[in-house]
């Protein structure tokens, strides 16, 4: 517990210090919010409180999912071997850093909210709440996935290949344009993603439907999606060459 | 301190060590001393628990390496090849942080990073980065994080390759006043003959993964008549070190 505590606090530290980083990775959302958010809010599709959902979960792909960058410089420098060496658990060593991811994304999605509601968003506070909470889930499956494939692609590739996987995720998704509108080939393909059900659930909680079955699958497929991902982040933590 | 059998590790087709016995007793300063590649780095990582070995047993600091890594890694510090710092961090932050994952709290940790720090030399480091420091004082850096825990046994990979030779008189001249003090048992790796001979109590020769010699730097050069541990590197091997080094 000591050693959790001790490894968010620094790395949060570490993270508040360099707000370059704290604002370029929200930077995209942010773009979506201010300059395609006017449009959709007119285009009769949904209104900013189906749009803003939708952007939280691109700012989980974006923020969250980019997190493993971080780990490729500690394992250059040898910072990771060095905690390795300590008897710290292995979920500990991942968790440090995940609950640190998971802190950012809480602050850059505040930002976005209110920003949005700066624009016309209207929510009720107890939806909206709940949202924070969901997208907290989300990232904690999100950050550790990017851990996991940090430590698993060659160095080189990881920015690569994440900064393209978050696009057709992102889209499949329907974070920007809702997937009742997709033909029904893009429909089925979208199914298959769990970020569909996560920005299903925030919509619901936006819309105040705190009983609809979008937000229970939402909740339940955010859950399976953590919970997955932190058991194969601490599965490559604890391969011998990670 | 460290005892180990049939010690084994291959990397696809790579043997890298090829059957490792080893033992080491409390208060020692071994030096496994062999060319690059031989296998050093590699039988390191698995007595410190990093690397999982494809066979053999071995007991580090009175725990079972595979029944007990977490014990292991209580007892042991461990100085990599390549160091453990980043180059934009403040290594005050750094060490504290280490500090604090073996359990010592946030005032234990500033002070012990405080007399460490002091007592190699470089005291009042904390706000700095390694960019501004020379080799030896990264080394030593690197050999304060390996000490926060108070381990009975420090492991050190190359502790001063490429460092001139005053900054490595001065690290040896360290690592002798920890054991004399502390009664620390150290294991180090290198490629350096004169480093093994002034500084280690018993040497280990390692190449292609095997050890090929073993004793005290004047037994190995009395078994092999000769006069410098370079004369016994070329007697056991049939190679100059340093073209092994260099190759
Ligand atoms: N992670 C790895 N994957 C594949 N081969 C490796 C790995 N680590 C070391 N080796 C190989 O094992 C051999 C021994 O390497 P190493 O233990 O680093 O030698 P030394 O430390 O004595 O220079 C070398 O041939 C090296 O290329
Ligand atoms: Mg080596």
């Amino acid at each position: 517990m000591t050693a959790l505590a001790a490894l968010t606090g620094h790395y949060l530290r570490v993270s508040f210090t360099n707000k370059f980083s704290l604002v370029f990775s929200a930077l995209q959302p942010f773009l979506y919010l201010v300059l395609f958010g006017p449009l959709f809010d007119r285009s009769g599709v949904g209104s900013w409180a189906v749009l803003v959902p939708g952007l939280l979960v691109q700012l989980g792909l974006t923020s969250a999912g980019m997190a493993g960058f971080t780990i490729v410089f500690d394992q250059r420098f040898g910072v990771l071997e060095r905690l390795r060496v300590t008897p710290v658990s292995r979920v500990t060593l991942l968790l440090g850093r995940v609950l640190r991811d998971s802190v950012v994304l809480l602050v850059q999605a505040v930002a976005i909210i209110v920003a949005g509601y700066a624009l016309g968003l209207r929510a009720p506070i107890a939806g909206v709440l709940g949202a924070l909470l969901l997208t907290t889930v989300l990232s904690v499956g999100m950050a550790s996935l990017s851990y996991t494939a940090a430590l698993t692609l060659r160095q080189e590739l990881f920015a690569p290949v994440m900064s393209t996987l978050v696009v057709p995720l992102m889209l499949l998704s329907g974070a920007l344009l809702p997937m009742s509108l997709a033909p029904a080939w893009l429909d089925v393909v979208s199914r298959l993603t769990p970020f569909r059900y996560a920005v299903e659930g925030l919509r619901a909680l936006f819309a105040g439907s705190y009983a609809s079955s979008a937000l229970v699958w939402g909740v339940v497929v955010s859950l399976a999606f953590a919970v997955l991902g932190v058991t194969l982040g601490t599965r490559r933590f604890q391969r011998e060459n990670a | 301190m460290i005892h180990a059998r049939g010690l084994t590790k291959t990397f696809g087709p790579v043997e890298a060590v090829r059957g490792i016995d080893l033992d080491v007793s409390p208060g020692e300063i071994v030096g496994f001393l062999g060319p690059n590649g031989a296998g050093k780095t590699t039988t390191l990582r698995m007595l410190t628990t990093l690397l999982r070995p494809t066979s053999g047993a071995a007991a580090v600091a009175g725990a079972d390496l595979f029944a007990d890594p977490a014990a292991v890694r209580r007892r042991i510090g461990y100085v990599a090849q390549g160091g453990a710092f980043a180059p934009f961090s403040p290594v005050g932050e750094e060490l504290v942080l280490q500090a604090r994952l073996y359990g010592l709290n946030r005032e234990q940790a500033r002070e012990r990073v405080a007399t460490l720090l002091a007592e190699l030399d470089l005291p009042g480091v904390e706000d700095r980065t390694t960019v501004t420091m020379s080799g030896g004082q990264k080394r030593r850096l690197d050999i304060a994080m390996g000490l926060l825990h108070r381990p009975e046994l420090l492991f050190l990979d190359e502790p001063t390759t490429g460092l001139d030779p005053q900054s490595r008189a001065n690290l040896w001249d360290h690592v002798r006043r920890l054991r004399e003090r502390d009664g620390l048992t150290v294991f180090l790796t290198t490629h350096y003959l004169e480093e093994a001979d002034a500084l280690c109590d018993r040497v280990l020769i390692i190449d292609h993964g095997r050890i090929v010699a073993a004793g005290t730097p004047d037994e190995l050069k009395t078994e092999h008549g000769a006069r410098t541990l370079d004369d016994v590197f070329l007697a056991v091997t049939g190679r100059e070190l340093r073209e092994g080094a260099a190759a």
